[in-house]
């Protein structure tokens, strides 16, 4: 393999300009597939979630799934597009053996959602419009494992094995307009882009949007042009790019890629690419020519999908909040900073925190748990936070607690371990673990008589005034009662001791 | 028809009975459908190896079937009540449509012993009404032809003189009936592949309006123009299985919602008075056998006496049909016939040297699988689909194809009905137009024109041309979804014509001379 030469990002940037393109495949997570009544599922033993229709048995006709109509309806929506009042499905031609009817029943000239557009938000503010050319519907391919080479590629390879379970799935391909004016940005929103799309089809429910299961898959268009010229540069299309920090990287390494082969008088040439993310770099795969002729045509097997303007109405009118704006709104409703905020957005705690408030904590409460502890513990377990098993009441309970001065923080921070090795509630785990704050007075007397007795110079400074000498007999106590003690009360019994007003 | 008396109820006498007279006599307990159908399959094993009509015979299930109709019947009750008109009736199936439990072929060797895992729709309601399948009928390859010359396994013969082809691509289903191997049978017309057949056998058949019936299980040769219909020996007939197999199909769905439950009884209370049937000028005249004219036009005369209103009308874009048909068609072929690669299912073939990659050994078994006529139009179709003459060949046939429609909305603007021989010769020789696809393919010029508009067509003998004594077919045209109105006029022009023929059109005939007295067995 060999390695192609690349120029710096920030050289590439002084002589070029990127223009960037995206088709986004999301999968749709209806119970059966695009065209047939087969389930489905990821992940089950192969060839089991079939039918004669998805193997493209000889007879055999497509009808269109209603549930992914909507799911598509519902995408294009989301991100402001126009729905066409009907539209038909075409067949694209090919020969290859993940395709069970050697078509793929596609949308082409007719999508089903056209003309929107999506607004990023990229880290610092600055909000880059997207402009969406079209979301159609289609079905997956089948998987291909090609079995004996060396490289994982047909090329070489002994046999390949074939699992129809994906073929037939619904997919909704997402394809921009070309994105210019990114500049030294392209990267950047590349990943943005990719983001937004993910959380708007999770958000709307109607796809699992997992990357790395392959709900949601990203071909990434990039071109560079001198700065000033009109005209765009020929494209490179690198295919499957599956995680959202694997985009940034592609388009970077991309943008380099061709700034380099640019630079040394070659020509781009029209091809697709191939992302490594061990090398993180690309290779050349088949080139894009005019021998790919898909031969399409309006697939007679099916009438046109007709969305009345009365359905999608009434889908417009279900859709939740979008993402941003729920963002915006969540921010001015618990008063974070954007640094605060942005933290808890990274940390993909918000809907957590959303949750916390409602279940009755405050929202600095619910950030103090949630960014002060459960992320930490999620991270060493390797789970997302909300998966680590705290519930939003665990967290109201161990406030609660505090609050009414039964168990303080440090003592929070056990029970919470002891919620999480599934010891029972908050209040159980305080009675079981002896964990509750001492509030007899009488042993802690005991203990702030031998605290003082122990640094008569402290107590001394006290008497005479300086309040701020008083942690030290405070942290005495507390060591002498292995932090049972209420620090504040401690304080309190102290100064009463000595004497002095607080 | 006229009536047997009880001492013809012999096998001979059973079998030439129409399916309307079988039903009377299996419900009256007459009858048995094990008699019946044995007598059918008795028949399929003294002359088919003459017909070549069957490209398999369903001995056990049919016989079983039969056996439990009878069973029901015996015992009486609810259970025989709700028993189907056609119950214990036997059929044939042609061999493109899927069935579970006999293999299907489509004509080609490329499907050679595949058996598929599901039933067509049309089958499994079939099997909902207990019909005996008697087995599947050979056709052209694919259901691509005009003479059953390109099915893989040997052309079907003409009842009514073996050295002629029975029409195709549905000659299996149309010669099965026509030399009393089955009362009824399933086509599927694409260009005038049920009604050219029964044109040149002396049978009825009946291409519905598009959607009519499920296309679900039928091997698709060109989806916006296939449909399956009826195949029979009398008007009525055709009804009563249209009737059977019609209604909406979840599983297709270009299928219409409407019943089609008008059929039997238009086919039993036929009349013509005052209606107003339409001659297309287009389809009759210059390039029309004499023959095929003479019997046309004493058709016309009797539905005049009858009470009809004869008129002439035009539909000049027809002129267009054909060469738009051999566009729209082959386009939809090149892709519908894309999965036969050998890769899931039917015969493989490994390329004989060289590496042993995908495309190779697709490219083998299409061409060892796959015979000329198919070959020829995958290229064609490959062709039209392609970059840069889409627009001037598909994209224009589609618009000659709108063309084709408004010319039958301005002809039946004003007739009910329209008219025309179904097809422009007699029976041709075996062998005479094979090398001459053209010739093979201006067969279906008075057809082709219904598929495109997605109307239905009937078809019902129209008497023997005088030179040469051979079956001549009228072709009857109705608006989309006005089936019913064919089988009222077909049912009454059927009447008249066999009032003046003194019976039916095939006791005319020629015998079949019997090759072998043992029963069923698979072929």
């Amino acid at each position: 393999m060999s390695v192609d030469a690349t120029l710096s990002f920030e050289e590439a940037m002084e002589k070029y300009d990127p223009v960037l393109g995206f088709e986004v495949h999301v999968e749709l997570n209806t119970k059966t597939k695009m065209f047939s009544s087969a389930p489905n599922v990821f992940g089950d033993e192969p060839n089991t979630n079939v039918n004669e229709v998805d193997l493209g048995m000889p007879g055999v006709l497509p009808v269109v799934n209603k549930a992914a109509v909507e799911s598509s309806i519902k995408i294009g929506l989301a991100l402001n597009c126009k729905i066409a009042e009907t539209c038909r499905f075409a067949r694209k031609n090919y020969f290859y053996p993940d395709t069970p009817k050697n078509f793929q029943t596609s949308q082409y000239d007719e999508p089903i959602a056209y003309d929107g557009y999506l607004d990023i938000e990229l880290e610092d503010g600055t909000v880059f419009r997207v402009e969406i050319e079209r979301a159609h519907m289609e079905e997956d391919a089948g998987k291909l494992t090609h079995m004996g080479g060396a490289s994982g590629r047909i090329q070489g390879a002994d046999y390949s094995l074939v699992d129809y379970n994906r073929s037939g799935v619904p997919l909704v391909e997402i394809v921009t307009k070309p994105i210019e004016g990114a500049g030294s940005r392209a990267p950047e929103l590349a990943k943005a882009y990719v983001a937004a799309v993910r959380e708007i089809v999770k958000n709307l429910g109607v796809s699992d949007a997992k990357m790395e299961r392959g709900n949601v898959r990203c071909d990434a268009n990039v071109s560079l042009r001198p700065h000033g010229q009109e005209r765009f540069g020929i494209r490179s299309e690198t295919k499957n790019v599956n995680s959202l920090r694997a985009v940034e990287h592609a388009v970077r390494y991309e943008i380099q890629r061709h700034a380099a082969v640019l630079d040394s008088g070659q020509p781009i040439i029209q091809e697709t690419r191939h992302w490594h993310e061990d090398t993180r770099s690309t290779t050349s795969g088949r080139e894009k020519s005019d021998a790919d002729d898909y031969r399409y045509f309006p697939e007679p097997d099916l009438v046109p999908v007709v969305a009345s303007r009365e359905w999608v109405e009434e889908l417009r009118a279900t859709l939740p909040e979008p993402p941003a704006e729920r963002r915006k709104r969540l921010q001015a409703d618990w008063g974070y900073s954007d640094l605060e905020f942005r933290d808890v957005v990274n940390a993909g705690v918000m809907d957590s925190i959303e949750e916390t408030i409602a279940a009755g904590a405050s929202a600095d409460v619910a950030r103090k748990w949630w960014m002060g502890e459960i992320v930490g513990r999620a991270k060493a377990a390797d789970v997302d936070p909300a998966e680590l098993g705290v519930t939003p009441q665990v967290i109201v309970e161990l406030n609660k607690l505090i609050e009414d001065g039964k168990i303080n923080n440090k003592m929070a921070t056990q029970v919470l371990d002891g919620v999480l090795a599934g010891e029972g509630a908050p209040a159980e785990i305080v009675e079981k673990r002896g964990l509750a704050v001492v509030s007899d007075d009488g042993p802690l007397l005991e203990a702030i008589d031998a605290a003082l007795a122990a640094q008569p110079d402290v107590a001394e400074k006290i008497r005479g005034g300086k309040l701020q000498a008083i942690g030290a007999i405070v942290g005495g106590v507390m060591k002498a009662t292995r932090g049972q003690a209420d620090a504040g009360r401690v304080r309190e019994l102290i100064l009463a001791k000595l004497g002095v007003e607080g | 028809m006229t009536e047997l008396n009880s001492t013809e109820l012999n096998s001979a006498g059973l079998i030439r009975l129409s399916a309307a007279q079988l039903a009377a006599k299996l419900a009256a307990r007459e009858v048995t459908s094990v008699e019946v159908t044995q007598a059918y399959l008795d028949r399929i094993a003294a002359v088919d190896g003459q017909v070549n009509a069957f490209l398999h015979v369903n001995t056990e299930e049919a016989l079983a079937v039969a056996a439990e109709v009878d069973a029901i019947r015996a015992a009486g009750g609810a259970a025989a009540e709700e028993l189907h008109e056609l119950a214990g009736v036997p059929i044939a199936v042609k061999d493109l449509i899927v069935t579970i439990g006999q293999p299907t072929t489509a004509g080609s060797r490329i499907l050679e012993g595949w058996h598929s895992p599901y039933d067509a729709t049309v089958i499994k309601k079939l099997r909902a009404a207990k019909m005996p399948i008697l087995g599947k009928t050979n056709l052209d390859e694919f259901a691509m032809g005009s003479s059953t010359e390109h099915s893989a396994y040997g052309p079907t013969r003409n009842p009514w003189d073996l050295d002629r082809i029975p029409g195709g691509s549905g000659g299996g289903s149309a010669a099965a009936v026509a030399a009393f191997e089955a009362p009824l049978a399933l086509g599927t017309d694409t260009g005038g592949s049920i009604r050219q057949p029964g044109a040149v056998t002396g049978t009825v058949g009946m291409k519905p309006t598009y959607g009519a019936v499920s296309r679900y299980g039928a091997i698709a040769m060109a989806s916006s123009l296939d449909q399956i219909g009826p195949v029979s020996r009398t008007v009525l007939d055709s009804a009563l299985l249209q009737e059977v197999i019609g209604g909406h199909d979840p599983f297709d769905s270009t299928s219409l919602t409407d019943p089609f439950d008008n059929l039997v009884a238009a086919a039993r209370t036929g009349n013509v008075t005052g209606m107003k049937i339409g001659i297309i000028k287009e389809l009759h005249g210059e390039g029309y056998q004499a023959g095929v004219e003479n019997r046309f036009n004493e058709s016309l005369e009797l539905l005049k006496e009858a009470g009809a209103e004869i008129v002439e009308v035009s539909c000049p874009n027809f002129k267009y049909a054909l060469g738009a048909y051999y566009l729209i068609m082959p386009s939809e072929v090149s892709s519908n016939l894309a999965k036969f690669d050998g890769v899931r299912f039917g015969m493989r073939v490994l390329p004989k040297d060289g590496p042993l990659t995908i495309e190779r050994v697709m490219a083998a078994t299409r061409a060892a699988g796959f015979g000329a006529e198919v070959k020829r139009r995958i290229i064609l179709g490959t062709y039209a689909l392609s970059a840069g003459y889409y627009d001037a060949y598909y994209g224009s046939a589609q618009k000659v194809r709108t063309l084709i429609q408004r010319d039958f909305d301005a002809a039946f603007a004003q007739a009910d009905v329209l008219i025309s021989p179904t097809a422009p010769t007699t029976a041709f020789k075996l062998g005479e137009k094979l090398d001459d696809p053209l010739a093979m393919y201006l067969n279906d010029v008075a057809t082709i024109p219904a598929n495109m508009a997605g109307i239905p067509g009937l078809s019902l003998p129209g008497g023997l041309a005088d030179e040469d004594g051979l079956p001549v077919g009228i072709q009857l045209l109705a608006p989309a979804r006005e089936d019913a109105r064919l089988y009222r006029v077909g049912a009454v022009l059927e009447s008249l014509l066999e009032e003046k023929w003194g019976g039916p059109l095939l006791a005319q005939a020629p015998a079949l001379g019997s090759t072998s007295t043992t029963a069923g067995g698979s072929n």
